[in-house]
């Protein structure tokens, strides 16, 4: 794995430092981009040691988890309420994606449960809300998991783009705002650090799911 | 003693889409409380329909089914507990989570009293107490059959209804399942209807064979099986069971070749 990003940022600083085309001379090399990124006093005011870098990541952070603990539809009136303007726009995007993502996927995963366990259940003397905890839920788990993580995915992309039309903070501005002032190594560390929070987003996901289905990882033999 | 099972002119039509399909017509046929009794019959004869109305997972449009003298509700309970032919132990719960949960939910038991129960049970099932911390995808497929009876039984049903639970196994598994549930019927005295395809299983573990006819299902032929009990692989190989099994092999014979020719005109 290692050895695909080195070789991966080997081929973008030889395309930069190389390659005799305009378009790639414009870019910052890796090295260039790294050195600004963990610089205490940064040339264009974003690294690591600045707390802008931090505000923004997490306004994208914010936006990309705030459409989950509360139906999401039950978002939109009050968003418009409240975020009246770009903010708005910006979450209804995100919400739209992730919503129709986990929605249909829960949804597969109800009609994939086999009968049988509807059946055993109510053999069993289990009430209505008994299979509703005990069946459905369970059952659909694997699907509700799959579907939060495309979910999650979605929403980061969506969120760029929102970002980039209309809003005045988060990291998908800090790109658009860095391409129109022509502060390069910028545009680079707000799209790492999309990919690294989109990471550990995805991360957070696959442990509470694992967590929650320990019977499954424990059936294919590789849990604890 | 209970579990007196009465099946008295029981008729299913369904209807799909306008399609009307007659499953079974006036089934009638008793079953003595503690029997064991076997239903063969050609695929899609409607044994599965039957034991489904039995355990109350569907209606019938004709007929009554009785449990003791009483007509059974068309909802299922744990007076007549189902061991599905795919299995159903939920894959979720481990296996004392699974064995516990019939009596947990109907509030029977405690739920220490509920596992102690359970552990009992399970220990008297071939040692199956050692894995009751183990999820069912954790085990062998004879071992996820005996759990799965044991979950039935935890209940105390009257009725135990088992819808081709060995099908999927190998020769050796299916006798060993065979010896254990014969002592599982002989310790624990339940009626029990038992849906099967073969017919070398249904003499050697049943008191009676039902043999239905191909769709729609009737019953065809009634077979007393006078084997001694406890039964023993040795009368396998009797002349007893070889006279039953050539009585029952007529029968169920001239019923496949039907549903073959039958078949073979659908398709055409």
């Amino acid at each position: 794995m290692w050895a695909g990003y080195l070789g991966a940022a080997a081929l973008w600083y030889a395309c930069v430092a190389w390659l005799p085309l305009e378009s790639f001379r414009r870019l910052p090399d890796p090295v260039a981009v790294l050195s600004e990124w963990l610089s205490p006093q940064p040339t264009y005011g974003i690294s690591i040691f600045t707390a802008a870098y931090y505000k923004h990541m997490l306004y994208s952070t914010w936006r990309a988890t705030a459409a989950f603990p509360v139906p999401p539809l039950a978002w939109v009136p009050l968003a418009i309420l409240i975020f009246a303007g770009s903010e708005a726009a910006v979450i209804f995007v995100t919400f739209l994606v992730a919503f129709f993502a986990t929605t249909l996927n829960t949804a597969v995963g109800v009609k994939l449960i086999d009968p049988d366990f509807f059946r055993a259940a109510a053999c069993l003397g289990a009430s209505r809300r008994d299979i509703l905890v005990d069946v459905v839920l369970p059952g659909a788990l694997p699907n509700i998991f799959t579907g939060l993580q495309i979910a999650m995915g979605a929403a980061w992309f969506s969120l760029a783009a929102g970002e980039m039309i209309a809003a005045q903070y988060g990291l998908g501005f800090l790109i658009m705002e860095s391409y129109n002032l022509i502060q390069f190594p910028t545009i680079v560390i707000a799209m790492a650090t999309l990919g690294l929070l989109g990471y550990a987003s995805s991360a957070i996901i696959r442990v509470v799911g694992n967590r929650l289905m320990r019977w499954r990882a424990q059936s294919i033999g590789f849990a604890a | 003693m209970s579990g007196a099972l009465s099946i008295r002119g029981v008729s299913k039509t369904y209807d799909p889409e306008g399609a009307s399909v007659e499953a079974l017509r006036e089934c009638s046929f008793e079953v003595r409380a503690e029997e064991f009794v076997a239903i063969v019959g050609p695929s899609g004869c409607g044994k599965t329909t039957l034991l489904n109305a039995i355990a109350g997972f569907d209606t019938v449009s004709a007929g009554e089914i009785s449990l003791d003298g009483r007509l059974l509700a068309a909802r299922p309970g744990p007076d007549r507990v189902v061991v599905f032919q795919h299995g159903a132990l939920f894959p979720w719960k481990t296996v004392l989570e699974n064995v516990t949960y019939g009596p947990l939910k109907q509030r029977a038991l405690s739920r220490p009293a509920a596992e102690a129960k359970a552990l009992e049970f399970l220990r008297a099932s071939g040692g199956l107490d050692t894995v009751a911390a183990s999820y069912p995808a954790q085990l062998s497929s004879g071992m996820q059959r005996r759990v799965e009876i044991v979950r039935a039984l935890m209940n105390d049903p009257r009725l135990l209804l088992l819808d081709e639970p060995f099908r999927a196994m190998d020769g050796f598994s299916k006798a060993t399942m065979h010896q254990h549930l014969l002592d599982l019927h002989r310790r624990y005295r339940k009626t029990v209807v038992f849906i099967t395809h073969d017919l070398d299983e249904a003499i050697y573990l049943a008191d009676t064979v039902v043999v239905m006819t191909t769709r729609p299902g009737t019953v065809k032929q009634i077979i007393r099986v006078n084997l001694e009990r406890p039964r023993v692989p040795q009368m396998l190989y009797s002349r007893e069971y070889a006279e039953l099994k050539k009585s029952a092999a007529e029968s169920v014979h001239e019923e496949a070749r039907r549903a073959f020719e039958r078949g073979e005109k659908e398709q055409a």
